[in-house]
């Protein structure tokens, strides 16, 4: 019985993968509401396995590319180059990779960030895996895209402390570079605006593979172990996490107090939009590559995700302010344990693989 | 004299009527907000007329403005709750969840 019942919610996911493919990309919520239903439905009457109407929530959605910043493989090579080079900052020192770093889930592994002469920075490194479906950028959200995102910490004084005019001046005077933008965006020049593009299309490249649990929503019963199909139940349920950390990248593209104690405090999403409810607000991150970017939170203040665990499970530890969505869980140790399990189950075998490139170099006897 | 206003009653019911303020209930759904079924971006309204927005997820959703036009936080609030706004002077507001900032829309008032 339960094979069959597998079986049938398989072919609706498959059914509902396909729909989503034909909508050009776009997550068409009226249609997930349609085929959640069907799934629901279908579902309903095989109790008690409803829980499979839920993995239709996390299907892959196509990522949504802006008109003027279509990939290219020149566009993706320029963007690692510009990843991957110090000479980006003011003190040539400090490359985007230097706090998004490949060996470190594309974070840092600090608890806050390092920046501009080794000054230290109020907020966690975010990961820049699968930022490609955010709507939103940076822990407040203040840029809409990758592009407009890519720029800022160049520019930021307490990262990377570059003046943007004369980094375009260095750029354009490093042949390998010239030419590399003229290909990737003839004629566009070496500016701010391309040198945002072509970040902004490595980053797209930087997508998670499929995961156990992305197994496991495809019909293979044998990806997850029980322990983490338990910890998908208390997910969904008793412990309320999928509010927040909803589909396909587990965020909702939303700014929650989540009842961090912070001294000096930090008011977050506040700062962007001054409305009462997003005082200490930050933007709910991905829980994809989860134990590759510890530590956790916006400050991160936790190294484990069993401490993150329990801090969701006491409801915070001040309510100051605090999202109504956070309260007291009351799980068992055993829940705990198996959604710790489940999160370990969105974690791919392999990290993102990433080839170091040969950066451009001033030397006029250098091959460009 | 009775004719005369026999002829202008009906004047005066479709004025009486034009001035009449609507309601319009919005859906926060699937974090959209939606009118008619369908999903809006945009809405005309004539002045004086109420937004009433409707919860109908599981999650806690917000609503404010700070338009030029207008400023407000109608608050938090669950699943099956309701806020309302009226809006009492012509011109555009920009509406957003502050929770789910991708939650937006413009209202034009009349």
């Amino acid at each position: 019985m339960d094979g069959y019942i597998a079986a049938v919610c398989a072919m609706l996911v498959e059914f509902k993968r396909a729909e989503m493919i034909a909508y050009e990309g776009k997550y068409m919520n009226k249609n997930k509401n349609l085929l959640s239903g069907l799934l629901l439905f279908a579902c309903s009457a095989l109790a008690p396995q409803q829980l499979y109407a839920e993995k239709a929530d996390y299907l892959r959605p196509d990522l949504t590319v802006p008109a003027d910043n279509i990939s290219s493989p020149a566009r993706v090579t320029l963007g690692k180059n510009l990843f991957f080079d110090p000479r980006l900052s003011g003190s040539r020192w400090i490359s985007c990779a230097t706090c998004h770093n490949p060996g470190l889930g594309w974070a840092d592994g600090l608890a806050t960030g390092i920046g501009h002469g080794m000054g230290g920075l109020l907020r966690s490194s975010p990961t820049v895996i699968n930022t490609a479906y955010n709507k939103f950028q940076f822990w407040d959200g203040r840029a809409r895209t990758l592009e407009a995102q890519a720029v800022e910490p160049i520019k930021a004084a307490g990262e990377m402390a570059r003046d943007m005019e004369e980094l375009t001046i260095e750029l354009e005077s490093i042949a390998g570079y010239k030419k590399m933008f003229d290909k990737a965006y003839p004629g566009e020049g070496v500016s701010e605006t391309t040198i945002g593009k072509a970040l902004a299309a490595f980053e797209r490249t930087l997508i998670t593979a499929d995961a156990p649990f992305d197994r496991w929503v495809a019909g293979d019963e044998t990806a997850m172990s029980d322990a983490a199909k338990r910890g998908f139940e208390v997910f969904e349920g008793k412990g309320q996490c999928d509010l927040c950390h909803s589909g396909f990248n587990f965020q909702d593209d939303g700014f929650h107090n989540i009842g961090i104690q912070q001294d000096p405090p930090d008011a977050g999403r506040y700062n962007v939009r001054p409305v009462a409810i997003l005082m200490g607000a930050f933007k709910t991150p991905t829980l994809r590559e989860i134990t590759r970017t510890s530590p956790y939170m916006h400050n991160g203040s936790y190294k484990t995700l069993l401490e993150v665990v329990d801090h969701y499970d006491r409801g915070g530890d001040t309510d100051k302010n605090l999202s109504p969505n956070i309260r007291p869980l009351g799980l068992t140790q055993s829940e705990k344990t198996d959604l710790v399990a489940f999160m370990v189950a969105l974690v791919t075998e392999k990290p993102l693989a990433v080839t170091l490139p040969n950066l451009p170099q001033i030397s006029p006897e250098y091959p460009q | 004299m009775k004719i005369q206003i026999l002829c202008l009653l009906p004047l005066a019911m479709s004025l009486s009527c034009a001035s009449v303020a609507d309601e319009v209930i919005i859906d926060q759904l699937n974090k959209e907000f939606v009118f008619g079924g369908e999903t809006v971006a945009a809405l005309t309204i004539k002045t004086g007329d109420t937004l009433v927005f409707r919860n109908r997820d599981e999650f806690f959703h917000n609503i404010y403005s700070l338009s030029d036009l207008t400023t407000f936080d109608l608050g938090s609030f669950p699943k099956g709750d309701a806020r309302s706004v009226t809006f009492d002077e012509p011109g555009v507001a920009e509406i957003e969840c502050a929770i789910h900032p991708d939650m937006y829309m413009t209202v034009e008032v009349e």
